[in-house]
């Protein structure tokens, strides 16, 4: 590296500069910008006026919605049936500390140097489904037992998209190096998996489970249904995972194999050292997607009687007390998801950042 | 690459290192009869070849000779379909216990470098020993870095592979394959893949492993190189072995014709 006294030239923001280069560079770009703010300017305030300025926020019931806006009194006055379905009241506690394990887990993630973040994050993805395990439907140390039909709303979504999103890696993972294995017995298997599941709708995948299933278990042999939708959706979602996954085993340059095999690593050492921290980086993107999606999709158990937080506020919209505030239901639904949402493809871009080194052989 | 014989490869003839001839172990590794085959192309055709320990082995040939592909055989990286390679003792055959056994001993580096991107250099270095070997880290890490010493980068131990130079990770990867201390090392075509001014700096490392009495096998046009280090240059063409001979007779008086005319064309410019 040279001693150099020259510096690269400082980019100026001048705002009427960059304002004339780039929104009124000709008669066109002109007429568009105008066009564009005209519509925000006419837009904005209604938006802002129905949300906010005319919207009730105090009150008990609906007839204290008397504003011309939304009516968030109906959100408020029900968010106890949107966030834990029918759980019973005293024992809600029990999903209260889940959401705080959860929350404990996985918000330091955003912070760079949170001391014990990765201890945290590992118990967030190992420890966490075993407290939810006993803590949620009780019924051993002396907890009372909670049926899982009475399991709805916020919790519920997030118990099949949790449980789905951690299942699914590394199946996905194990379906994945079969599908690329010279084992042909192996590889076949996996191909058969993988292309049965993934060519199948998620509802149809829910229906069987829910309606099928029971019929080819043996006599006496009964799974609750929420569990036959979570090991449906899991094993659906890990066929996508394991597509995801082997293009990232693809992209992994044959070098890298032939460097591991010549340190004599062996094939798991290899795998797992070299070859999947690299792919599954690479993949990122790829995971992130299909675990957005899935955390979307997991609405689908509405069809086959599970009462998801949309399930739950659909259920309540048509509620005769509450009259017109289907837009107010689905508007908190879709807040609700995008904050969960946004948050995932948050962490995800922490982590490729973190992870990157610079190097793509 | 065009200018094989660089001035640099020629004025480390004054380095030579001292030949080691006490009694070592007579053919670690042996090839007998082997013949390998991709689908219906017969790339090495019944190559025999005795190396002892301790012996430093030049392969050079035109491209496509079979070179590459003969010594990616002796640790398995290619199959071989007939006859015997035994490492060691060991017979490389479709036994994976036995392929890993010989893996251990030999260490290799490779044109393309192939470090582990995502890990930093003492992390390349330390992974095998720790996973394979079994070794404590902190001894691990230790031997690592007198490894990183002996190829004059133990300031970049904390890097990472993308930000070195090609010399200086080819360099790491000769230090990675050594920190298992190999019986033997493969060197295939080492400094193909390097700008011109940092192949001194390889073969400088390469001559003074060479010096410490490790038994080599390099695929190189390296020419300088083989003159100041080889026990025996091998010349390969259409995957058969033509012709070996001690470096001195091999460059002044060759014997067969394909020889002749290869040195011909490598030397002329």
């Amino acid at each position: 590296m040279t001693e150099s006294t020259m510096k690269a030239p400082k980019k100026a923001l001048r705002p009427v500069k960059w304002m004339r280069e780039n929104l009124f560079s000709g008669w066109f770009n002109t007429a568009l910008t105008l066009a564009v703010a005209y519509l925000l300017v006419t837009s904005v305030g209604p938006l802002l006026n129905w949300f906010f300025l005319d919207a009730n926020f105090v009150g008990s019931d609906a007839s204290d919605c008397t504003g011309a806006g939304a009516c968030w009194l109906f959100i408020s006055q029900r968010l106890n049936f949107f966030i834990y379905g029918f759980y019973p009241d005293e024992l809600q506690w029990r999903v209260d500390t889940m959401f705080l394990l959860l929350a404990v887990a996985f918000v330091p993630q955003f912070v760079e140097r949170f001391p014990g973040r990765k201890w945290l994050g590992l118990f967030g993805i190992f420890g966490l489904p075993v407290v939810g395990y006993f803590l949620i439907p009780g019924g051993t140390f002396g907890l009372e037992e909670v049926q899982s039909s009475k399991w709805g709303g916020l919790m519920l979504t997030l118990i099949l998209a949790y449980i789905g999103i951690i299942a699914s890696l590394p199946i996905g993972i194990l379906l994945a190096l079969g599908r690329r294995s010279d084992m042909p017995i192996i590889r076949g298997i996996c191909v058969v998996f993988i292309e049965v599941w993934r060519a199948v709708p998620l509802i149809t995948v829910l229906f069987m489970a829910s309606v099928m299933l029971p019929l080819f278990l043996p006599e006496g042999v009964n799974f609750e249904k929420l569990a036959r939708a979570l090991i449906g959706i899991t094993l659906w979602q890990s066929a996508y995972m394991a597509e995801v996954i082997r293009g990232g085993l693809q992209a992994i340059p044959r070098g890298q194999y032939e460097a591991a095999d010549a340190l004599g690593l062996g094939y798991w050492r290899k795998m797992g050292l070299v070859i999947l921290p690299q792919a599954l980086k690479m993949v990122i993107p790829g995971i992130v997607n299909t675990f957005i999606s899935l955390f979307k999709d997991t609405t689908l158990v509405l069809i086959i009687g599970l009462f998801d937080i949309l399930g739950t506020v659909q259920s309540t919209v048509t509620d005769p007390a509450w009259q017109n505030v289907a837009i107010e239901g689905y508007v908190f639904v879709a807040f609700c998801f995008w904050v969960f949402c946004f948050g995932i493809s948050r962490y995800s871009q922490n982590l490729e950042r973190k992870l990157d080194t610079g190097h793509k052989t | 690459m065009g200018n094989s014989m660089t001035d640099q490869t020629l004025t480390s003839e004054t380095q030579t290192p001292p030949k080691d001839q006490s009694d070592k172990k007579p053919g670690i590794i042996r090839v007998e009869g082997m013949h390998k085959w991709y689908g219906d192309f017969h790339v090495l055709k019944d190559l025999n070849l005795t190396v002892d320990q301790g012996e430093r082995i030049v392969i050079c040939g035109p491209s496509g000779s079979g070179k590459s592909t003969f010594i990616r055989c002796i640790n398995r990286l290619e199959e071989h379909q007939q006859g015997k390679i035994i490492v060691d003792d060991v017979e490389l055959t479709d036994d994976v216990r036995q392929i890993d056994t010989v893996r251990r001993e030999v260490g290799m580096v490779f044109q393309h470098f192939n470090l582990f991107p995502h890990l930093t250099v003492l992390e390349n270095c330390c992974l095998s020993p720790i996973w394979v070997r079994k070794t404590p880290r902190k001894e691990a890490e230790a031997s690592a870095m007198e490894y990183l010493e002996r190829v004059k980068i133990p300031d970049q131990a904390n890097k990472f592979p993308g930000q070195l130079s090609g010399g200086q990770q080819q360099r790491v990867a000769i230090a990675r394959a050594l920190c298992m201390k190999p019986k033997i090392m493969l060197f295939d075509e080492p400094t193909s893949a390097l700008d011109p001014e940092m192949i001194k700096e390889v073969l400088d490392v390469m001559i003074e492993l060479a010096g410490s009495g490790m038994t080599m096998m390099c695929v190189t046009h390296e020419m300088g190189f083989a003159k100041t280090v080889a026990d025996r240059v091998i010349f390969m063409d259409g995957g058969e072995i033509v012709e070996q001979a001690p470096p001195h007779e091999f460059f002044t008086n060759p014997q067969e014709a394909r020889t002749q005319k290869f040195l011909q064309q490598i030397l002329a410019h």
